[in-house]
């Protein structure tokens, strides 16, 4: 019989936590998780999985571990929410640090393989439901919990006061007025036509692309702000943690700044999961069919810039370029085609990764994995040899990758597994590229 | 019915009573089954404001196809053992020539049947092919890691019933009678423990592939084949 083999792992978020609570707490988190907030579609997919094996190969992590099934999709719900149900969630500790190790470290709820389930089974939910009940008992990766916290208090992943925010956006708006004319970077305006959300890191370690984004919004003369206030980080880590309440709470903030300065849409930039939680898994759980005002990732809109000729492109890059299509924007909201113009506009000579589009290989950094943290680096370099070799494969020299998951989860894969390559957000891309007029120059 | 009430017997008990019940349980069973699910369907707030008919029809189009679906196309043998195997578990028992009579003795109704040297052909083919569903269980280290009691439960439930009744028809290994009472036997336990066994895909394969179809169509602006 085939085993669960794992090198062990510390991290104080699960193991910590495991030490302090008592088996009782896991039984409540388990109940609340089963009756309360799963129902039909746990019940369902469980009874209908008729363990026929399609899902196996469609998943870069059982790819990788090519001949252990213990990586199979359906041995992952198998090893877990199987197993909690036949225990009738009397299971002990060790086996809540084995389910929060299959559920974090060993899935990137990229729904690849609900693509090749005949049923339709959506195993990604599955697995989210056993990160519930990790959530509920507070035995999620600390790193994780880290930034979910933070998102609790500030409504930022990165502990960033309200303070250094406002001091940051004005030496950015500084530095760019160095490159653009009389450039601006609004804060709080009413009555714009754009609310351009960042993301946390930008703030604090990746400034040069909020610069860049600036320098965009400022090249392609958009009526745009910026919150000033929280509320400015697009992240949502909690989501990862599936922390609902927190979840809520970031998505809400980020529309009633909206509301309240009274713009037209939102647009964010280059991220996934934020963009899947702030147009639909936030909002449908507040009860919101549909996001109530236009949320717009910066794939749409970089797509809307181009097409309507607002930013023109000077040059174009003439090495092989190849693109990463992030589950979260293609596989989850269908951007892919919007995406391929922008690069076709940007790129001379674009190879596409086989397979491509919405049937693509995860990054496997994605769904928490990259925010896990260092003690799960290695699971996921692993997960990932797929997607280095599908890169290799194309021969290209550059790798864009419009998310910031995959983006740093590609950098990754690419010191590890030696690529040769360089990973490119679409917003620098822009920024070097575009035609700055006479007249804006500094 | 009367038949078992003037001559009681096994036979006359199979061939009557027991066929009642298995069709009351099987109806009221997935009856219940879907009922249940579209209930607790409405707790869950992310399954009837997205489901959308033209995508559901979509999936189902690209799954009931052999090889519309990548995923089948990945794996052919597979999908054709699979297609193969469920048209002809669906369509023998529906359209052999012994049970329509059956139905013609009973209720006055028959509708068109297949020839007998097809219905064995068919019947031979199901039986051939849950042997190799078995063996692929057994020898493929992913599917064998999943596979559970439940899962050869349902092989032996379904084998069993086109076993006898083969048997039954050519009179072999046990005299004719006694073979068909068993064939009429497993043949109504199949009957009524598809709403309870994973049987249930039969008719639960529509709904879940309402519920993803329109997720990914609808929301998800992707293909879920």
């Amino acid at each position: 019989m085939v085993k669960f083999e794992r090198k062990p792992v510390t991290d104080i978020g699960i193991d910590e936590t495991l030490n302090r609570i008592d088996e009782s707490k896991i039984k409540r988190a388990i109940d609340w998780v089963l009756k309360r907030e799963a129902s039909a579609r746990l019940k369902s997919f469980v009874e209908t999985c008729m363990r026929c094996g399609m899902c196996t190969d469609s998943c870069h992590h059982y790819l990788a571990h090519e001949g252990d099934p213990t990586y199979a999709p359906a041995a992952k719900v198998k090893q877990t929410i199987w197993d909690i149900l036949n225990k009738k969630g009397n299971v002990s500790k060790d086996e809540i640090k084995k389910y929060a190790r299959i559920a974090f470290s060993e899935c990137n709820l990229c729904r690849r393989c609900v693509q090749f389930c005949p049923f339709g089974i959506d195993i990604a939910y599955l697995i989210s439901l056993v990160r519930r009940i990790c959530c509920l008992i507070g035995a999620v990766p600390q790193y994780i919990q880290d930034q979910a916290l933070s998102h609790m208090q500030t409504t930022n992943m990165l502990w960033f006061r309200q303070d250094e925010w406002l001091d940051t956006v004005q030496w950015l708006e500084d530095e760019l007025r160095a490159e653009v004319k009389n450039a601006r970077i609004p804060l709080g305006k009413k009555d714009a036509e754009v609310l351009y959300l960042a993301h946390g890191l930008e703030a604090k370690y990746m400034t040069g692309l909020l610069t860049n984004m600036a320098k965009i919004m400022n090249v392609a003369k958009i009526d745009w702000t910026m919150p000033d206030c929280d509320g400015w980080d697009y992240t949502n880590k909690a989501f990862y943690a599936q922390d609902h309440e927190t979840l809520q709470k970031v998505v809400r903030t980020h529309y009633e700044v909206a509301f309240k300065l009274n713009v037209k849409r939102i647009v964010m930039g280059e991220c996934g999961h934020a963009y899947r939680t702030g147009i639909y898994e936030g909002t449908r759980l507040m009860g919101w069919k549909e996001n109530p005002i236009p949320y717009l990732h910066g794939v749409e809109f970089f797509y809307e810039l181009l097409k309507s000729g607002k930013i023109k492109i000077s040059q174009k890059i003439k090495e092989p370029v190849t693109l990463q299509d992030p589950c979260n924007i293609i596989r989850y909201r269908g951007l892919g085609e919007k995406l391929r113009y922008i690069v076709n506009t940007l790129c001379e000579n674009f190879i596409e990764m086989t397979p491509k589009d919405d049937h693509n290989y995860c990054c496997s950094a994605g769904g928490g994995m990259i925010d896990a943290g260092p003690p799960w680096k290695m699971a996921r370099i692993e997960g990932g040899r797929i997607k280095a070799e599908q890169i290799r494969d194309t021969g290209a020299k550059i790798v864009i990758a419009p998310c910031h998951t995959c983006h740093k989860g590609i950098e990754d894969l690419n010191d590890y597994y030696k690529l040769g390559v360089h990973v490119k957000f679409l917003t620098d891309m822009i920024a070097e590229q575009m035609e700055i007029p006479e007249e804006m120059r500094a | 019915m009367e038949q078992f009430f003037r001559d009681p017997s096994i036979y006359t008990l199979a061939r009557g009573p027991l066929v009642w019940l298995a069709f009351i349980v099987f109806f009221v069973g997935v009856f219940y089954r879907v009922y249940n699910t579209i209930q607790l369907a409405k707790k869950e707030k992310v399954i009837y404001p997205y489901l959308s008919f033209k995508y559901t029809l979509r999936s189902l189009i690209h799954w009931l196809i052999p090889f519309g679906s990548i995923s089948m196309r990945r794996h052919p043998w597979f999908t054709l053992l699979s297609f193969v195997f469920h048209t002809c578990v669906i369509l023998t028992p529906l359209f052999l020539a012994g049970h329509i009579e059956l139905w013609y003795d009973s209720w006055k109704i028959s509708w068109w049947s297949i020839p007998q040297g097809l219905a064995d052909a068919m019947t031979l083919i199901v039986i051939f092919a849950l042997i190799l569903l078995v063996i692929r269980r057994i020898i493929q280290p992913d599917v064998r890691f999943l596979t559970g009691s439940g899962d050869y439960l349902t092989i032996v439930i379904v084998a069993s019933t086109f076993i006898t009744g083969f048997l039954a028809h050519y009179e072999l290994l046990l005299e004719y009678k006694l073979m068909l009472t068993i064939h009429m036997i497993t043949g109504e336990v199949m009957l009524a423990t598809i709403p309870f066994t994973r049987l249930s895909h039969i008719f639960m394969f529509f709904l879940t592939r309402a519920h993803t179809g329109s997720e990914f169509g609808a929301v998800r602006h992707s293909r879920d084949y």
